[in-house]
Order: C-alpha cells, then sequence, then structure tokens
C-alpha cells in the first residue's frame, strides 16, 4: 500500500494531524469548548466552500474564515448560559454559507463532499508539508505558553487568581483552535474534524493523571484511529473518515464502560 | 522587634461598579508584615470583596491600597473560597500543585520546581496522596492542595477565604496548625476570612471586624463575642 504516493502522503498527513489533535485536544476538553470545536468545523466547511468558489485552495478559505470567526467568538463576552444559542446561530449561518458558495462556484458534488468528508487520494506532497508547516506552529505556540495555557484550562479559578491575562489567553487558545481545525479536515473532513479533536483527549481524561500523561494518551488513541482508519479504507475502498469516527467512538464507550465498572467496585 | 508594615488600606471604599452603593466605606488599616490577622463579619458583609481588592482584581472606587515595599514585591497567595473541582477532575494532586508555577518557561517542571512542589506536598502532609486524582480527594485534603497550591509560589502574604468552612473540628485544627507553622517559620503573613470567632481567637494575633457601614479592628483578644454580637446587632 506505501508503493503509492497518495498513500504515503496520507499517512504522513494523518499522522501529523493525529499528534496536534491529541495535544489540543487535551485543552478542549480541559476548557469546556467540544461545542464550539464542532461549530468551527462548520465554520471551516463554509471557509472551504468560499475558496472553491474563490478558486482558492480549499484550506486557505478554512483558515481565513475560522480564525476570523474564533477572534468574533472570543470577543463575544456573553454569558455562559446564553453563549451555546449564540453559537449554533453561528453556525447556521455559516453552514448556509457554505452551500451557497459552493453552488455558486459551479463545482460538482464530489467537491461538496471531499471538504465535508475528507479525500485520502486528494492529498498530495506540497498539502503534506503545508499541514506539517501549520502543525508545528501551532504546537511551537503551545510550548511557549504552555504552563499558563496549563493553568487556566486546569484551574481557571487559581489562574485568575494569579492574574494570568485570560482574554489574550483564550483569544490566541481559539486562533490555535481555528488552525487545528483547518488542518484536521484535510484528512477526516470538516464534519467529522471534532472527532479527533475532541474523543482521544476526553477519552485520555478518564486514565491519566497528568497533562502530559493526558497529551501522550490521546495522541497515541488518535494514531490508532487514523492509521487503522487508513489502511481499513484503503483494504475495504469505504470512506476513511467512517472507520476513524468508528474506531474513535468504540475508544470512548469502552473508557466509558470500565470505567463505570471502576466506579461501582 | 519593629514590625513593618506590609500593606495599608488608606480611605478605601471598595465595591462593584454596577452596585448602587459601595460594599465597603472609608476603611483604614494596616496589616503588618508577619502578622496573623483574621476578618470576621456576618456573610455579604464585603469580606471576599476585600480580598479581591488587596489582590488587585477589583479597583478601589475611593482610596487606595498600599503595598510595602511595592506593589510588585508583595507576592500574594490566596485560597478562594469557591473552586470548581468535580469528582471526574483528571489531574492528580502533585499536578494540581505545581500548576501554580508558570512563566514562559519549558513545559515540564525544573527538578528545583519538583523539589519545591514536592517540599510543600511534605509541609501539608499530602505526599502520600500526591499521585491520587483530585477529583477524588475529600473536602480537607482538596483544601491542604489548594494551600500547597498557594505555597509553593512562595508568597508573603496568604489569604484564605473561608478555607476552613466545610471541614470537621479536627480537619480545621490540622490545616490552621499548618498555616500558623507556616506563619511562624516562614515569616508569611497571613489573612484568615472566617466566620469561627473561637478559631479565630485560637489562631489569630488581630483581628478586622466587619459590620455593615462600619468596622473594628484590634488585637485578638479584644475580639468578645459581645463585641460581635453587639456590632452585629445594631443594624438589625
Ligand atoms: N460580582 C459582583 N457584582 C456585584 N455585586 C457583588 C458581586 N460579588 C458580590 N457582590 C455583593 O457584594 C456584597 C459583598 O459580597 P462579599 O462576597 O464580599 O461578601 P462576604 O463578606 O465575602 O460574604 P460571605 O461570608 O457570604 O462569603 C454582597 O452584597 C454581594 O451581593
Ligand atoms: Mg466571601
Amino acid at each position: 500500500m506505501f508503493n503509492f504516493e497518495f498513500m504515503q502522503n496520507a499517512y504522513l498527513a494523518a499522522t501529523v494531524i493525529a499528534i496536534l489533535c491529541g495535544i489540543i485536544g487535551v485543552f478542549v476538553i480541559a476548557r469546556n469548548m467540544s461545542f464550539l470545536t464542532h461549530t468551527l468545523s462548520e465554520i471551516g466547511f463554509a471557509g472551504a466552500s468560499f475558496g472553491v468558489f474563490m478558486s482558492w485552495p480549499p484550506l486557505n478559505g478554512m483558515l481565513l474564515f475560522t480564525t476570523v470567526s474564533s477572534i468574533i467568538v472570543g470577543q463575544l463576552s456573553v454569558k455562559p448560559a446564553r453563549r451555546e444559542n449564540v453559537i449554533s446561530a453561528i453556525s447556521a449561518l455559516f453552514i448556509g454559507l457554505g452551500i451557497l458558495f459552493l453552488s455558486l462556484s459551479n463545482k460538482n458534488a464530489s467537491y461538496a463532499t471531499n471538504i465535508l468528508f475528507g479525500s485520502v487520494i486528494g492529498i498530495s506532497r506540497a498539502d503534506v508539508w503545508q499541514i506539517s508547516l501549520l502543525s508545528i506552529v501551532v504546537l511551537a505556540v503551545i510550548f511557549v505558553i504552555f504552563r499558563y495555557l496549563k493553568f487556566d484550562s486546569f484551574d481557571p479559578v487559581g489562574a485568575q487568581v494569579k492574574g494570568v491575562n485570560k482574554q489574550i489567553l483564550s483569544i490566541v487558545f481559539l486562533i490555535l483552535l481555528a488552525f487545528s481545525v483547518s488542518v484536521a479536515a484535510q484528512i477526516v473532513g470538516s464534519l467529522l474534524i471534532f472527532i479527533l479533536l475532541t474523543i482521544p483527549a476526553a477519552v485520555a481524561k478518564y486514565f491519566a493523571r497528568t497533562v502530559g500523561g493526558m497529551m501522550l494518551l490521546a495522541v497515541i488513541i488518535a494514531l490508532i484511529g487514523v492509521w487503522l482508519g487508513l489502511y481499513l479504507s484503503y483494504v475495504t475502498n469505504l470512506p476513511v473518515s467512517f472507520f476513524i469516527a468508528t474506531i474513535e467512538a468504540l475508544f470512548y464507550f469502552g473508557a466509558l464502560l470500565t470505567q463505570g465498572s471502576q466506579k461501582s467496585v | 522587634m519593629v514590625s513593618e508594615p506590609i500593606l495599608q488600606i488608606n480611605h478605601l471604599t471598595a465595591g462593584y461598579n454596577d452596585a448602587e452603593s459601595p460594599v465597603l466605606k472609608d476603611l483604614n488599616f494596616t496589616i503588618n508584615q508577619g502578622d496573623f490577622l483574621s476578618i470576621v463579619g456576618e456573610n455579604g458583609v464585603g469580606k471576599t470583596t476585600l480580598m479581591r481588592t488587596i489582590l488587585r482584581q477589583l479597583k478601589p472606587l475611593k482610596g487606595n491600597v498600599d503595598y510595602f515595599p511595592s506593589a510588585h514585591a508583595v507576592n500574594i497567595g490566596y485560597v478562594p473560597q469557591f473552586r470548581n473541582i468535580d469528582s471526574e477532575y483528571p489531574l492528580s494532586i502533585r499536578d494540581f500543585v505545581g500548576l501554580n508555577l508558570t512563566g514562559f518557561k519549558l513545559p515540564w517542571l525544573s527538578r528545583s520546581e519538583r523539589k519545591r512542589v514536592n517540599d510543600m506536598l511534605v509541609h501539608t502532609g499530602l505526599q502520600d496522596l500526591a499521585n491520587r486524582p483530585m477529583g477524588q480527594a475529600s473536602g480537607g485534603e482538596k483544601q491542604k492542595a489548594y494551600l500547597a497550591q498557594a505555597l509553593v509560589e512562595e508568597p508573603d502574604l496568604l489569604i484564605l477565604d473561608e478555607s476552613t468552612a466545610s471541614l470537621d473540628p479536627v480537619s480545621k485544627n490540622e490545616l490552621l496548625n499548618l498555616v500558623e507553622e507556616i506563619n511562624q517559620k516562614l515569616q508569611v503573613t497571613v489573612i484568615f476570612v472566617t466566620h469561627d470567632i473561637a478559631l479565630a481567637k485560637k489562631y489569630a494575633s488581630k483581628f478586622l471586624l466587619l459590620a455593615p457601614g462600619t468596622y473594628v479592628s484590634g488585637n485578638i483578644d479584644e475580639l468578645t463575642n459581645d463585641k460581635v454580637w453587639g456590632m452585629m446587632e445594631s443594624h438589625v
């Protein structure tokens, strides 16, 4: 299977994406941002179709839309109770826009399914480089702000007492998340990105006791999902996102079950 | 030895912008280095508001708070009244304590930082529980972990906002014995907010009694139940 260059590219890209998603995901879960991540992936869909409409690479459209909207969401200091409704409204708007741009761009329906569900064949060596570069930028920023991000994510009250600048931190994190969403969409598609960004970290939370441990475990779970998913997709000719989603979901339910039996002991 | 002030509160009026009237009015008060000060007063009188003003989370509406030798030099550790740690909270007690070591540094703790965390765990009697998830710690153990987290940055001033409220009498004394030791051995100034007059009298050296619109302060032996009830009743 590795004789084909597209499979090499897919594996390389998937590996980078899994590492990125495992690490970012730990903060997504700690900061209770699963819902927002879902919305960002829908915004990413709109951005990608805008890119297609403008004859840009879809990734550039995604980066533009997700980054701008995450800054806007970060500025909306609405009460948490109302936040989900506001985000729902934003996401409805963006899905609508995505559909509009796609129909305006006269591209056929397979283009839309590629954006929504990802594609393995479509990834070139140049894409792999772009994905790697963006991931390195995101991880480098995380590296620098790590201690503040960790404190604020895992003990917001303590971080506030310490005078950590929450506003700046949360906007920086939203932008990093926007980048990650756009990058991850290349392989699993915008509809299922939140799977890689939330499930591995959510599972890791049940078993690890340190932030580093959670990251390691989340990366491993994400890697198993994409590697195995790509293999099964290659063998069966079925969509890779189906397999990744199924594998990650099995991890999650497995974790819930073992967790449940531990607690009842 | 003449004690030096660490904090001076001058004509402080404090509260929230949206409130019609300020919570605290024209408060004057000095805290010296090494003091163990107890702040007492009924619910809603403004104890937490005063602490948040001292922490510079709230701007004084009038007056000011002076820090000695300078605002930057006084490192304040705060154990807040409320914290959101649920039963699924994953981090170990050790990792939780280490969260307070911030800065643009390497993600992992250095050897000397790990030692500081470890020393604080030993100090607070948590060394055997260090790897237990915070979510599974008891109320008293959590309070000790909060204390250890605040202490790991070696503060000059430690503020405990009703940290003992949910504890049983034995744990209360255990925690305060710890704080007393830190106060005496490490010369950390302590502000202890509480509703428990007996506890305040047992551990503190000074008191500040807040009542709506007024306050009294003094050495702890001047704090009597009659005084507390007198202050409160005059406003009923
Ligand atoms: N964020 C806020 N905005 C507006 N008013 C507030 C805010 N927080 C507290 N208050 C009000 O300020 C007053 C003082 O509150 P504070 O929390 O300082 O009381 P406290 O003495 O700490 O009470 P307790 O013993 O219950 O902890 C109360 O009337 C409260 O309703
Ligand atoms: Mg209070």
